[in-house]
């Protein structure tokens, strides 16, 4: 029997562990974490494929921090099933762990298309370690690579096997890249900047088919697009989206949606079971409803709630959002809530865009509530903006500065300012 | 601290942030002679008559500590400040995504980020020091935003 039992060993669980030891620093904490390896950090991968980052640098937390938290860490193995009326977690090898409080943090997994040649050697996923070493491994000089999917995983791949030397084209399927984040401007600004690197860029097309060699079919050789167009290549990556880990929660009495389905205390309808992170559909801030978000900051700051709320301090999710921030060879740009309107009734949008510069700034309101912000280049006020989203400040007094060049707290009504900032006397 | 009636706008706190953070701690060494020299951690903002400086506030629930993908901005154990340790950090722009007082930098490398650090080893932070109209004050205790 463990007081509290946490199914996976990434970010949210950390957060969890963190938190429940500020409150609780002697009850048995188990944690159940498939993956071989130290904490580190998954957004890094990217850097360790392309040499930036060494695996001592990736690392989240320092070696000792299971021990230092006393946590029994199951590290290397895996929960198989949930039983929800015995309260207990069965693992690989048949043992079961009861638990007073679970915590579902199993993350996400990637979404692999059901692609002629999928199977191929030379077709990777990128979201872990694992993968990430696997293609280190496979990359030489010179190796020419297709990346399916132009989203932050697909772009960020992009970049990493540039950066290794290899020649790298993206395939998209919609009309741009990291579409659903950008809109059509600042995406292109995106789009130029890859491509000036050295990242082709194909968009409206999908690849309907891998190839294989022709003395060993197995090996990839290229790829077919819809088009008909043929690309030669060695390796392909895999990176159209994740979804949830939810196999454990799939046919018990836990409400699952796309992912398990939390409240705004990190709770699933059965009580004591908590989840969290990218297999959780938890609260969204600027869509004021569930939503998955398999973002690293969503997930540790779910997982740091659920385990106050474990733990016995009550502590309300303040929710989570779509927030990206991103530096692809060297160009920074930070996302947040609502960028891409399908329709635009209703909102209202503020542009300052200089082109020459690679600078843009783009905010949504609705009814004079900020919903959406997109920063290009000039990024270092985002976050006062953030924190004015997030409170859902009504910004009519102050709306022309916010895509001011220099916009800042002074712009802010001195009031506003004292309470929200807690600036002033 | 600052208190907004009696900053001047004169930006030393600016001035002695640099130095402070310089390689020589020498006023003129770090302005003539380093380049790039460092960034300043605290910002005047103007919009006259008004000004204040505004640098890193210590928050007790950092969401800059949340929204950090590699784990380089962290509470201190010891003090509980919140500290960024530059070996760690990828230059993700997280933190600056979710800092509540807009007070993380960019900087000069354009690799890592910086900001305030109180000045570890003084007693007194570099800028409330030299604040020449005691408009930056340090106090423990001060409110702050939450991620939580």
């Amino acid at each position: 029997m463990s007081e509290y039992v946490i199914v996976g060993g990434s970010v949210g669980a950390i957060g969890a562990v963190e938190a429940i030891r500020e409150i609780d620093p002697l009850g048995t904490i188990t944690v159940i974490s498939a993956e071989p390896f130290p904490q580190y950090s998954r957004p890094m991968v990217a850097s360790y494929v392309s040499g930036e980052a060494t695996l001592e640098k990736m690392k989240y937390r320092d070696d000792q921090f299971w021990e230092k938290n006393k946590v029994q860490a199951l590290v290397g193995r895996k929960a198989m099933t949930i039983d929800l009326a015995g309260r207990y977690v069965v693992l690989d090898r048949g043992d079961k762990i009861s638990f007073g409080k679970l915590l579902i943090a199993t993350g996400g997994k990637p979404l692999v298309p059901k692609t002629e040649g999928v199977g191929k050697d030379g077709v990777f996923t990128f979201t872990d370690l694992t993968n990430a070493e696997n293609l280190r491994a496979k990359l030489k000089e010179g190796r020419t690579a297709v990346v399916i999917g132009g989203g932050l995983i697909g772009v960020s791949v992009a970049e990493a096997l540039v950066k290794s030397g290899a020649k790298v084209t993206i395939v998209e399927l919609r009309d741009r890249i990291l579409n659903l984040i950008l809109d059509e401007v600042a995406s292109k600004i995106v789009e130029k900047v890859i491509s000036e690197s050295g990242v082709a860029v194909v968009t409206g097309q999908t690849v309907q088919r891998i190839l294989g060699k022709s003395g060993d079919s197995r090996v990839v050789s290229g790829i077919v697009l819809a088009n008909g167009e043929e690309m030669p290549c060695d390796l392909v990556v895999i990176a159209i989206g994740v979804v949830p880990r939810t196999e454990l929660a799939v046919g018990t009495d836990l409400r699952v949606n796309n992912g398990v389905i939390v409240d705004r205390f990190m709770r699933t309808n059965i009580p004591d079971v908590y989840a969290c992170g990218d297999v959780a559909e938890a609260y969204d801030f600027i869509f004021e409803t569930n939503r998955l978000l398999p973002l690293w900051p969503v997930a540790h700051l779910g997982g740091r709630v659920a385990g106050l709320n474990m733990a016995g301090k009550k502590t309300e999710y303040p929710g989570g959002t779509l927030m990206s921030a991103l530096k692809y060879f060297g160009l920074p740009v930070i996302s947040v809530g609502m960028t891409v309107l399908e329709k635009s009734n209703g909102y209202e949008v503020l542009v300052d865009h200089r082109p020459a510069g690679n600078v843009y700034k783009k905010i949504v309101l609705k009814n004079d509530v900020m919903v959406g912000m997109t920063l290009v280049g000039n990024i270092e006020r985002a976050g006062i903006i953030f924190h004015l989203m997030k409170n859902r400040v009504n910004v009519r007094q102050f709306k022309r500065e916010l895509v001011s060049e220099d916009f800042g707290l002074i712009n802010i009504p001195a009031p506003l300012r004292k309470k929200l900032f807690m600036m002033g006397d | 601290m600052v208190k907004e009636e009696v900053c001047i706008g004169c930006g030393l706190c600016e001035v002695y942030c640099i130095v402070e953070h310089s390689m020589s701690k020498d006023i003129i060494k770090a302005y003539r002679k380093e380049h790039p020299k460092p960034l300043s951690r605290v910002r005047v903002e103007e919009d006259r008559p008004f000004s204040f400086g505004v640098q890193c506030r210590h928050c007790e629930e950092p969401p800059c500590v949340i929204a950090c993908l590699s784990g380089a901005m962290h509470v201190d154990e010891k003090t509980g400040l919140v500290m960024h340790d530059a070996e760690k950090c990828m230059g993700c722009w997280s933190c600056i995504m979710v800092c509540p007082y807009g007070a993380i930098r960019i900087d000069v490398s354009g690799k890592v980020v910086v900001k305030c650090d109180l000045c570890e080893g003084l007693d007194v932070p570099a800028c409330v020091a030299n604040c020449p109209n005691q408009a930056l004050v340090y106090e423990e205790e001060i409110p702050k935003c939450q991620s939580t």
